[in-house]
Parts: structure tokens; C-alpha cells; sequence
């Protein structure tokens, strides 16, 4: 089911079964029937390490979502709440128990609380990367300033050494990330006793923080996987679709009623096709789609060649696979359908072409007409915000006459109320007013090689094709790491904010991996506060580059694009959640 | 929600239960002892196993993921029950290295109805993780016997850390507590140093405590964090003024507008925030979100009356869909210039009024009036919107945004081809006109240029989209048979 995960150098089912064996050491301490009533925002994390089928023999009857309220009946000797510590949750729970039926005085209520520091690993552990549960870490970080979650971050980088071995060379840039380290190393002292003999599996472990590169999130993904985010948005591995392109035609029927219940499907690695083409640049799949085409009809034309019974019986044996990988065909190109009538829209194309003046560095000092524009239509908050924080960081801030005349427009369109989610900007460093007069934001640019004209989309040599020119930051800083070294780019980790840090943890003696020739070596890279769907096609682009010489795993704590994350940094007026 | 603690206090009084039973592996309590005893004693009777252990011991805690878990036991009225409820988990039976935090929370529920204090009851099931390390709350003193009583601050934190249960009370002058938070702090858990902190909040003063804090950013941080989950919104406010942040201060004092549904108090409400340490700049914004809101109250009140009395021609025509009250600005001037219109500068309502108050940019009151006009179909109204004369007296069509825009916003609203037609002809780009004017069957425009141009084979093709015996089709017939026309192909 999830051979997937163990593919590759990194064998992941060990986390997952390190967590399963947990849930079931859980589940059997409730003696008894259960019902499980699930925090909806867990179920997708849970999926992932266990399926229905496991917590039926441990005898769960039922599940229910999380609701206020009364509890649906159950005939269950133990009532468990899988939750997420949150408070507004805890008024729920509350009042599921005051109102649930007194006839049931025997039964058992337990709460579970999976905390941010779970180590249950959300979607991308399917795809050679794990995603320590933890929401809104920058909100958190830069404007409450809670650093829990990066306590937390520790922690779960102590249960990935225990189970992977010590990470003997630990990089870092950005405030989080320097205090991360901090606190592993702390926790690693505080173990001393206990030495670690599993033989390592990481060489390196590069810890980025979101701080160091807000450009990125921004820019809208131009890879197959980041514009289903963008456009649809992918929740624990999972995408709602308009179901219209889905239709079943039967033939000589007429459509009689269209499906209105959006169309759900799954999207991971363990699909052929999906892990051939997630991370192309949108412009490449159309040409994949219709290669595969080609080789599905053929492999169905090959029955008019079976003739012998034998032939016959080879090809029957083959049909679910082929059955299999048509449907597969199907499902993507209608999402390409989907995808192509936006990408194609001019809105779509005058968006992007704002985009990359601001990241080359076009007329950044002035007010865009385009965003003048769009706001004046009304188009939506967040897609001004966008445009307007990427402005300011590509300009190292904004002039104050600038700042302020988007301000006013903002808040005389959208609402007064919205001083509140300006300041946040401002306070997380997306909007601010320009101080120095100096923009060191070309030489940053040129300096990294963050824009390539003429990207190549269709066979990429570069990372910048998963923004069609504009490479990720972030992820030049881990290209350059590897070769040749943060030495020769030490001007711009200056410019850049927060401390950059290289620490070293010793091994015990033979646990020093003798290399064989050619092996590659790999790096985990954490990424702290966030990272965009684009951001890991680029490093798993430089992962299979044949001279690189590295293999990346990625591990994040909340995979992000630029509308969530700007989400995550409004302010949530409280009058709208009751 | 603001919690008062004293609502919470007299709830903890008031119930005669102790709100936890829980304890470290060491137990002192000759309570507990009997209570055991009597757990003991029946449990034969009832059942032959030792299968009690579910009731407290749920725990998928600590090592190597750390999560916590809590049993809830629902109470019935049985004398069983009681018993129970004084049972404490058996550490013996977990493994050593496992932390312990599964508690059972039966009293919380014992003797209540519903809906019966039910505030209090959130609060102390959302203050959870704060009663972990809050023994005064479980039992009057006299009643503890601490059995670590003398653990240092770090023994304490290392307790805290693995989810153990420790008395903080011991840590009584003011060096001792702050020895606790720094020790805490350098933990960098969250959990504990909040713990800590509602420690000291709640037996420090708070001028001493704002004190200490100012020099101890982290734990200001996280305290500023947690008066924030807990919507303690007084304590937050005076904080902050004691720490000279009067910005921060005056956003989250006018942040608690957004609660407030009554448009007459949200209005005073803002009225009152006016004299807030805003910057200079926000100073400006609150001033005018404060001044709309007062106009929109009187606009409606107006409005509403006009509406019902049914004489005003254009509420009957245009019924209102929904109260302006709460707008945006620029909504709000859509309203006005869609209803009121024509109303003289000295009104409210009067959309240059409104433009002159606001400082609204010529633009954005340019595309608002262009849009409540348009959809009105008041074209004469659009077309003076443009007019302006020079010194000669002649008009001409002027736009402070490219008439691109202008046609795109009034075909939006649906306008006729002649209207179309009049702005298609002023864009300036030649082949963004022609292309327009094709899209929008503006064919008087795609044909003159054509004929400018020369161009036969262009107009032969277009002819071939025109309808039959249509004025259109007769104009390129006759220009195709002028034999004055040079064409250059």
C-alpha cells in the first residue's frame, strides 16, 4: 500500500510505523468498544499512518467529526477525542459531554491531544518528505512570538536522529532556525548518557528559515503540483475539483444531470503518472499527457495481436493496470483542462507578468498601475496583499509616499478594519517602508542567479524553471551550500536577515560512514514556517541532477502557497467566528 | 468570552470536589490513602479484574513524539463513582520511561447540570495545561505535604519538562520565582514557561511582574502570547502601556470594535478610540472608519425611511439589497452615487461630499461614479463624467484611466453597442481598438479602419460576418465599389 515510502535512501515507513505502533498502544489501553470523535483537521494527518481497517481491530465502531452540540448515539463503551490543543476545541468537547445522553452513565470519555510536535506526518511523508504538523509557525514566531512550536521543531528533529541516526553536520540561517539548533544541541547534551548506534542516514541537516526568503511563497507556482494549490488548493494529499470535466459520458446518452458534489481525488507518488508529471512546468505536461496517451492506446491496440490463448491470457492479466493508468490519464488531463482555461485567461497572464517585472526588478519604486487597477475592480484582499508585500520585498521596502497610497486605497476598498492585517505584514517584514536607500535586492538577484531569461520548461537545466525564470531563493541557498560552499556567497547571507551557523555533533567511533564511490550524499532540509509545492519540485529537480551529488529529503512544518500563507498573517476579525 | 477569575474561583469553591485528582509517584495524602483503601475494598465486589486502569491511565504521552492525553470520566451518581474519583493513575503500572499525563477529570462533571456554570467549566478544561502545574488550585495547603518540596528551580523544570507534577508554591520571594523563569526560559518549552508565568501572574502584583518582565523578553513574549489565548484583554492593555508600546496598545484596543454588532455603540466605540497613541498615520485611518460609520448610520436611517415611504422613485425602482451600515468606503460611495447622485455638496450622502471628506483619489472616484452610473444606464451621466472643455469652449473626452478600462467597466454593466462604440473609439493603441472594437460588434470602427487602412482583403473577410441586408453589409458594398478608394490589395 505504501511501498512508495520505501523507496529511495530514506526509508520512511520506519516514522510511520513508529507511529502506528503508538496509536495502537493508545487504542488498546481504552479497553472496550470506541467511538473516535476526530478534530476534522486531524483526519488527514491520521490517514496517513493508519487506515480504518487498523482501528477497526482495535475496536473502534464509530467515527464522527468534531462538532458542538450533542454527540450522535453510539452504543460504545469509550468515547475518544482526537484533537489538536486548541482552546475554541476544548468549548466543543465541553459541550458534547455535558449534553450527551445520561443513559450511558458508564462510559468512558478520553481526550488525545496531538500536538503540533506529533511526529504523525502530514502528506508529504508519501512523497520522500515529512511535514512535522505545525500551523501557522511564522504567525506565531513573528507576530506572538510564541516559540513553542519551535520547541517543538526540536524535539521532533530528536525523534528523527533516534530513529535515523545523529545528523553529524547541522547548517542554519535566520533567527528560528539559529534557535533551533540552539535547543537540539541543548537537548543533546542533556542525553549525554545515551549514545545514539544507529548508523547515520543524513550527512547534513540545513535548517531554513521562511524569514530568510518571503519572496518565494509569493510568487504564484508555475509546476503541475504548485497551480493545483494555487488554483484548488491540496489539503493532506487530498484535491476538490468542479466536478464538470468529470462527468461520465455514456455514449448515446445525454448527459442527463451534471455531478455537483465536487470531484475528490487523491494525489501522491504511488500513481505513475501523477509522479511523472508533478513537478513539470505546467507548459511540459500537455506534452507528457499525450505521450502517455499514445503508449495506453497502444498497449490496448496490442490485443488484436494476441492470438494464441496463451497471448490472450498475458494481455487479460494486464488489463487492470492498463484500466488502472487510463483512468489515471483521464483524471489529469481534465485537471490540465481545468488548470490550461485559467492559465490561459488574461487575468492569469497580466498577474504573472507583474510578477516577474517585480522580481526583476522593473519600476519596483512606483505605484503599479496594474495593482491600482485590480484594486479598483476589488478583486480579492489577498491577491492585492500578494502583490503589493512582493513589491515591497523586491524593492527592499517601499517608499513612504508608495506604502502609504496603497495603504489608503486597501483600507478605503476593503474596510478600515484591515489596519489590523497591514500591521501584521509589517510586522512579519512583507510591508515595510523603505529605510536605507540602498536596494540590495539586485544584488541578491545577480549574485545568486535568482532570474534565468530564457528558463527551459520543457527539459530543465535549472531550478528557476518551477517559477519559469525566477529561482527559488531558498533553494539556491541549499544549491550553494552543497557546491561550492556558503563561503563564496558570504556578502549576501549578510544581506539576508538573520544569523547563518554551521555546527558540527560528534559520533561515536564507528559510526562514521565509509562512502563508497559515487554514493550520494543526502541532506535534510527543514524548512521553518513553511514551503511552497514549486520549492520541493526545484529540490527534488536537484536531487536527480545526475553531477549533484546530493539527495534531498525535505521536511517542513506546513506546506504553504501564497494565499494561505497570507492568510495565515491576517487578522481574523473575531466578530465573523461566532 | 472574558473570563473574570473570580467567576472561575467561586466555581472552584463552590464545588465541593477536588478539579483534579492526580499525583506524583510519591503520595502523601491520608485522603487519598482512605480513598484507596475503599477503591480497594470494592473493587472485588465489582469486578474480579483489574481493569481499572483505563479510567486514568490513557497515555500516548511523552517519549520520543510527547503527546498528551486525557481521560475524561463521565459521573454517575454511583457511590463506585465516588470512589473512583479518588484513585490516582498508578504510576507503577506505566512504564518508567514514559512520562505520565493522563488525569481524570470525573469531578469536573460531578453534580452538574446542564448548562450549569458552564463558563467556568470551559475555562477550566481550556486552562488544562495551566493545572498541571497549579497545585494550590487541588488542595488548601495545610492538606500538601509536598514530597519535593525541595527540588531546585532546575529540578523543578526538568520535572515540568517530562510532564511530571510539581508544586510551585515553594517558590516564594520574588528572587526564587524569577531564579524559576529564567530557568524556565532557558528550556525554551513553551508549556513550562507558560506555566511558570501564570504562577507568577497570579502571586505577583502586577507592577512588580510587568517589571520583571521587561527585561526578560522571551517570557514577555510568551506572556503577551498567552493573555492573547486568553482573551485577557484588560491585563493585555495595561501591559502594554507599562511597557511604552502605546501603538500595539491602541490597535488592540481598536480591534475590539469587531465585537461589537450595534452600529450606534461600535460607533461611540470608535469615537472613543479617536484619542488613542495610534502613529500618526493609523491616527488618520481610525479617524475616517470612525466618520463613515457615523454617516452610514445617518445615510440608512434616511435611506430606510425613503424606502418605506415608497415616494422616492429610485428605491422603488432599485429596492435596496442590503443595509450600508459596516461598508467600505468605496462601497459606500457606489451606494451614494447610485442613489444620491445628484445631491448638492452639503449633504452627507452627497457623493462629492463623500470624495472631498475621504480624500478619495480622482481615480478611484472616477471608476466608482463610472460603475453606479453605468449600471443605472444613466449614459448621459457617464458621458459628462469625461466631457471636459478647454479654453476654446470645445469638449473632449478625458480619462484618468486608459479608456481601455473605461470600455471594459462599461460593457461590464452591459452597455449598448452606441455607447460601446463612442469609447472603443478613443482607445489609443490601433490595434487594441480594432480588436475591441470586433470583439464588442463594433463594426462602424473595425470598418473605417480598414478603409484607412486600404486593406480590401481585410473588409472582403469582414463582410462575410455580416447579416444579411444589414446596414453594415451595405456600408462595405458601397465602400468596395468606390472607385476613389486606392486600395493596396
Amino acid at each position: 500500500m505504501a511501498a512508495h515510502l520505501s523507496y529511495g535512501k530514506v526509508n520512511l515507513n520506519i516514522l510511520r510505523e513508529a507511529a502506528r505502533k503508538e496509536l495502537r498502544e493508545f487504542l488498546d489501553k481504552c479497553a472496550g468498544s470506541k467511538a473516535i470523535v476526530w478534530d476534522e483537521y486531524l483526519t488527514g494527518p491520521f490517514g496517513l499512518i493508519a487506515q480504518y481497517s487498523l482501528l477497526k481491530e482495535h475496536e473502534v465502531e464509530k467515527m464522527f467529526t468534531l462538532k458542538s452540540g450533542r454527540l450522535p448515539s453510539a452504543d460504545v463503551k469509550n468515547i475518544i477525542f482526537f484533537v489538536r490543543p486548541r482552546l475554541e476545541l476544548m468549548d466543543i468537547i465541553a459541550e458534547n459531554v455535558f449534553r450527551c445522553d445520561k443513559a450511558h452513565s458508564s462510559r468512558d470519555f478520553h481526550i488525545l491531544f496531538v500536538p503540533r510536535r506529533s511526529i504523525l506526518c502530514e502528506q508529504r511523508l508519501r512523497d520522500h518528505s515529512a511535514v512535522l504538523q505545525m500551523k501557522h509557525l511564522l504567525y506565531e514566531c513573528y507576530l506572538e512570538n510564541d516559540q513553542t512550536s519551535l520547541y517543538h521543531t526540536a524535539k521532533g528533529l530528536m525523534t528523527l536522529q533516534a530513529l535515523y541516526g545523529t545528523i553529524p553536520q547541522i547548517y542554519g540561517k535566520g533567527e528560528c532556525a539559529r534557535h533551533v539548533a540552539n535547543m537540539m544541541l541543548r537537548m543533546k547534551r542533556e542525553f549525554a548518557g545515551t549514545q545514539n548506534q544507529i548508523l547515520p542516514v543524513f550527512d547534513t541537516l540545513l535548517l531554513l528559515d521562511r524569514n530568510v526568503d518571503l519572496l518565494t511563497p509569493l510568487a504564484t507556482q508555475l509546476t503541475y503540483e504548485g497551480l493545483i494549490d494555487e488554483i484548488y488548493g491540496i489539503t493532506n494529499g487530498y484535491v476538490k475539483l468542479p466536478p464538470e470535466k468529470f462527468a461520465q459520458k455514456k455514449q448515446g446518452e445525454a448527459s442527463k444531470d451534471l455531478p455537483t458534489e465536487p470531484k475528490k481525488l487523491q494525489l501522491n507518488s504511488a500513481e505513475e503518472l501523477y509522479a511523472e508529471i508533478r513537478d513539470k512546468n505546467f507548459n511540459a505536461v500537455g506534452a507528457a499527457l499525450s505521450k502517455k496517451a499514445k503508449i495506453i492506446s497502444a498497449a490496448f491496440e496490442e490485443r488484436h495481436n494476441a492470438k494464441t490463448v496463451g497471448e490472450i491470457k498475458q494481455f487479460v492479466s494486464q488489463l487492470p493496470h492498463m484500466q488502472a493508468a487510463r483512468s489515471s490519464l483521464a483524471n489529469h488531463t481534465s485537471i490540465a483542462e481545468l488548470i490550461k482555461d485559467i492559465t490561459t485567461s488574461e487575468a492569469f497572464f497580466d498577474n504573472l507578468t507583474v510578477e516577474q517585472e517585480f522580481m526583476t526588478g522593473v519600476e519596483t519604486d512606483k505605484v503599479n498601475t496594474y495593482i491600482e487597477d485590480s484594486i479598483a475592480q476589488k478583486d480579492p484582499l489577498i491577491k492585492i496583499l500578494r502583490l503589493v508585500c512582493m513589491q515591497s520585498v523586491c524593492n527592499n521596502g517601499l517608499k513612504q509616499k508608495v506604502l502609504d497610497y496603497y495603504k489608503r486605497e486597501i483600507l478605503q476598498t476593503y474596510g478600515y478594519e484591515h489596519i489590523l492585517t497591514l500591521n501584521n505584514l509589517e510586522k512579519a517584514g512583507l510591508l515595510k517602508p523603505q529605510t536605507s536607500s540602498r536596494n540590495n535586492y539586485p544584488t541578491i538577484r545577480k549574485t545568486l542567479k535568482l532570474w534565468m531569461e530564457d528558463a527551459n520548461e520543457q527539459n530543465p537545466n535549472d531550478i528557476s524553471y518551477v517559477y519559469s525564470g525566477y529561482a527559488p531563493l531558498s533553494i539556491r541557498l541549499t544549491q550553494v551550500l552543497a557546491r561550492p560552499g556558503w563561503r563564496s556567497i558570504e556578502e549576501v547571507l549578510k544581506m539576508l536577515p538573520g544569523p547563518h551557523f554551521e555546527e558540527r555533533q560528534q559520533l561515536p567511533a564507528g559510526l562514521h560512514k565509509k562512502r563508497q564511490q559515487g554514493e550520494n550524499r543526502t541532506t535534510l532540509v527543514f524548512f521553518l514556517g513553511g514551503v511552497t509545492y514549486a520549492e520541493i519540485a526545484a529540490l527534488r529537480f536537484l536531487s536527480q541532477m545526475e553531477d549533484s551529488g546530493m539527495e534531498y529529503i525535505i521536511a517542513t512544518t506546513k506546506l504553504i502557497n501564497g494565499t494561505t500563507w497570507i492568510k495565515s498573517l491576517m487578522d481574523r476579525p473575531e466578530s465573523q467566528t461566532p | 468570552m472574558m473570563k473574570s477569575r473570580t467567576d472561575e474561583e467561586e466555581f472552584w469553591h463552590s464545588t465541593k470536589c477536588k478539579p483534579f485528582t492526580f499525583d506524583d509517584d510519591d503520595d502523601g495524602f491520608s485522603k487519598l490513602k482512605e480513598s484507596k483503601q475503599a477503591v480497594n475494598n470494592i473493587r472485588p465486589l465489582v469486578d474480579e479484574e483489574e481493569d481499572e486502569d483505563d479510567v486514568e491511565k490513557v497515555s500516548w504521552s511523552g517519549e520520543p513524539v510527547g503527546s498528551i492525553s486525557w481521560s475524561v470520566r463521565e459521573t454517575a451518581a454511583s457511590s463506585q463513582r465516588t470512589d473512583r474519583e479518588s484513585t490516582f493513575p498508578k504510576t507503577s503500572t506505566d512504564p518508567p520511561t514514559r512520562s505520565l499525563s493522563g488525569y481524570s477529570l470525573s469531578s469536573l462533571f460531578k453534580g452538574k447540570t446542564k448548562g450549569g456554570n458552564f463558563q467556568a467549566f470551559t475555562d477550566s478544561l481550556s486552562d488544562s495545561s495551566v493545572r498541571l502545574y497549579a497545585p494550590e488550585l487541588r488542595k488548601p495547603k495545610s492538606d500538601y505535604k509536598d514530597a519535593v518540596s525541595d527540588l531546585s528551580p532546575e529540578e523543578t523544570v526538568q520535572r515540568m519538562l517530562q510532564g511530571k507534577v510539581v508544586s510551585l508554591e515553594k517558590f516564594r520571594s520574588l528572587q526564587d520565582k524569577m531564579c524559576l523563569l529564567d530557568v524556565s526560559v532557558s528550556a525554551h518549552d513553551g508549556n513550562v514557561i507558560t506555566a511558570v508565568l501564570i504562577y507568577l501572574k497570579r502571586t505577583l502584583s502586577k507592577d512588580v511582574l510587568f517589571r520583571e518582565l521587561e527585561s526578560r523578553q522571551t517570557a514577555l513574549r510568551h506572556f503577551i502570547h498567552y493573555l492573547t489565548e486568553t482573551r485577557d484583554q484588560r491585563l493585555l492593555l495595561e501591559l502594554l502601556r507599562a511597557l511604552g508600546r502605546t501603538e500595539d496598545m491602541a490597535l488592540l484596543q481598536y480591534k475590539e470594535h469587531l465585537r461589537i454588532a450595534d452600529e450606534n455603540k461600535r460607533r461611540d466605540f470608535l469615537k472613543s478610540c479617536l484619542s488613542l497613541p495610534f502613529s500618526a498615520e493609523d491616527s488618520g485611518h481610525v479617524q475616517d472608519h470612525y466618520t463613515l460609520l457615523e454617516r452610514q448610520i445617518i445615510i440608512e436611517a434616511t435611506d430606510r425611511q425613503a424606502e418605506r415611504g415608497g415616494k422616492v422613485e429610485i428605491f422603488q425602482k432599485f429596492p435596496r439589497r442590503a443595509s450600508i451600515l459596516n461598508m467600505p468606503l468605496v462601497t459606500t460611495l457606489y451606494y451614494c452615487c447610485f442613489y444620491h447622485y445628484t445631491e448638492s455638496e452639503g449633504t452627507y450622502s452627497s457623493p462629492l461630499n463623500i470624495r472631498q471628506t475621504f480624500k478619495i483619489s480622482k481615480k478611484q472616484y472616477f471608476v466608482t461614479a463610472l460603475a453606479a452610473r453605468a449600471k443605472l444606464k444613466a449614459w448621459s451621466d457617464v458621458d459628462a463624467l469625461f466631457t471636459s472643455r478647454n479654453w476654446l469652449g470645445f469638449t473632449r473626452k478625458k480619462s484618468p484611466l486608459s479608456f481601455q478600462r473605461v470600455v471594459d467597466i462599461l460593457q461590464k454593466n452591459s452597455a449598448p453597442t452606441q455607447v460601446l462604440q463612442e469609447y472603443v473609439a478613443l482607445v489609443d493603441d490601433s490595434d487594441l481598438r480594432i480588436s475591441l472594437a470586433q470583439k464588442l460588434k463594433c463594426h462602424d470602427i473595425v470598418i473605417n479602419m480598414y478603409r484607412d487602412l486600404k486593406d480590401r482583403q481585410l473588409l472582403l473577410g469582414y463582410l462575410k460576418k455580416m447579416e444579411r441586408g444589414s446596414v453594415e453589409e451595405r456600408k462595405i458594398n458601397e465602400l468596395l465599389n468606390n472607385s476613389q478608394i486606392r486600395w493596396k490589395n
